[in-house]
C-alpha cells in the first residue's frame, strides 16, 4: 500500500511540474512531451533514473520520463549485448510494446470514430 | 465628511481590486499544479495496478508488466479520445494528463481523427504522427547517442 503511495506522490510530482512548466513558460503540451522523453533518456543515462524506478514503480515509468528512461536503457542493454548496433536496435526493441500499441490503437480509433465538434 | 467617507470606499475598492489582480495568477498556477498532480498521480496509480496485476496473474516479469501497463493504458487513452471523453479529462487534468504516456496516445489519436476527412494516408495515416513524431525522433536519437557513448566509454 504505502507502495501506492509513492507512485501516486512521484508520477503527481512530474506532472504537477509540467502544469507549472505550461503555465509558466512559454512550453506547449507538444514541447513538453519532447522536453520530458528527452529529459527521460539524458537523467537515465546518468544512472539516477534506475533507483527513482526502483522506488516509485510506475510513477515513474508511467510518465514520458520513464519512456525516455526505458530508450536509454534499451540503447546500453544492446551495446552490451551486440556492441554498437545495439545503439540502434536497442532503444527500439525495449520500447516497441508501447510504441506498437500507440500506432495500432491510436489508428483503430481514428478508424472507429469520428471527431466530435468541439463545443467549447 | 461625507466626502471623505466615499473616498475611502473607492480607495478600498481598488485595493480589493489590485489584491484579487495580485492573486489570481498565482492561485491559478496553484489550482493547475493540484489538479496536475492528482489527476496525473492517479493515472500512475492504475498503471502501477496493471503492472501488479500482469506480475500476479499473467506472471510476467517487471519489464513485461511495465509494457502491458504502457500497453493498457495507451488503449484506454485512444478508447476515450474516441468517445470524446478524454478531452474532458484532459480540460480538467491538464499536465496531469499531458506528462503521462495518456498524453502521447491522446497526442497520435485527436489528429488522426480530426484530419480523417483528408484520407487514408495523407490524413489518419500521417496525421498519426502530428506530434509522435517530433516526440520520437528527439527521443529515439537521444538514445541513439547514449548508446554510441556507452560503447567508447562505458561509465
Amino acid at each position: 500500500m504505502i507502495m501506492y503511495l509513492k507512485v501516486f506522490l512521484v508520477g503527481g510530482l512530474l506532472c504537477a511540474i509540467g502544469e507549472a512548466l505550461i503555465l509558466k513558460t512559454k512550453l506547449t503540451p507538444a514541447r513538453i512531451l519532447v522536453a520530458y522523453i528527452t529529459a527521460g533518456v539524458l537523467i537515465s543515462a546518468t544512472g539516477l533514473y534506475t533507483p527513482l524506478v526502483r522506488f516509485a514503480g510506475a510513477g515513474a515509468t508511467v510518465p514520458l520520463t520513464g519512456f525516455g528512461h526505458a530508450l536509454a536503457q534499451g540503447a546500453i542493454q544492446g551495446v552490451q549485448e551486440t556492441g554498437l548496433i545495439g545503439a540502434f536496435t536497442g532503444g527500439l526493441t525495449a520500447t516497441a510494446g508501447g510504441i506498437a500499441a500507440a500506432i495500432f490503437f491510436g489508428f483503430l480509433a481514428a478508424v472507429c470514430f469520428r471527431a466530435k465538434p468541439k463545443d467549447y | 465628511m461625507e466626502n471623505n467617507k466615499q473616498s475611502s470606499a473607492r480607495a478600498a475598492k481598488e485595493n480589493y481590486a489590485a489584491l484579487v489582480k495580485r492573486l489570481t495568477p498565482k492561485s491559478k498556477l496553484a489550482q493547475g499544479c493540484l489538479r496536475a498532480f492528482w489527476v496525473g498521480g492517479a493515472i500512475c496509480m492504475l498503471g502501477q495496478a496493471i503492472a501488479d496485476a500482469g506480475a500476479v496473474w499473467l506472471d510476467l516479469n517487471s519489464a513485461a508488466a511495465q509494457t502491458l501497463a504502457s500497453m493498457t493504458l495507451v488503449f484506454l487513452t485512444a478508447l476515450l479520445t474516441g468517445l470524446g471523453i478524454f478531452d474532458r479529462i484532459a480540460k480538467y487534468g491538464g499536465a496531469g494528463t499531458v506528462v503521462p504516456i495518456t498524453g502521447f496516445a491522446n497526442a497520435m489519436v485527436s489528429p488522426a481523427m480530426e484530419f480523417k476527412p483528408e484520407g487514408w494516408v495523407l490524413g489518419t495515416g500521417a496525421k498519426l504522427f502530428t506530434i509522435a513524431g517530433p516526440v520520437l525522433v528527439y527521443g529515439i536519437s537521444a538514445s541513439v547517442v547514449v548508446g554510441i557513448l556507452y560503447y567508447f566509454i562505458r561509465w
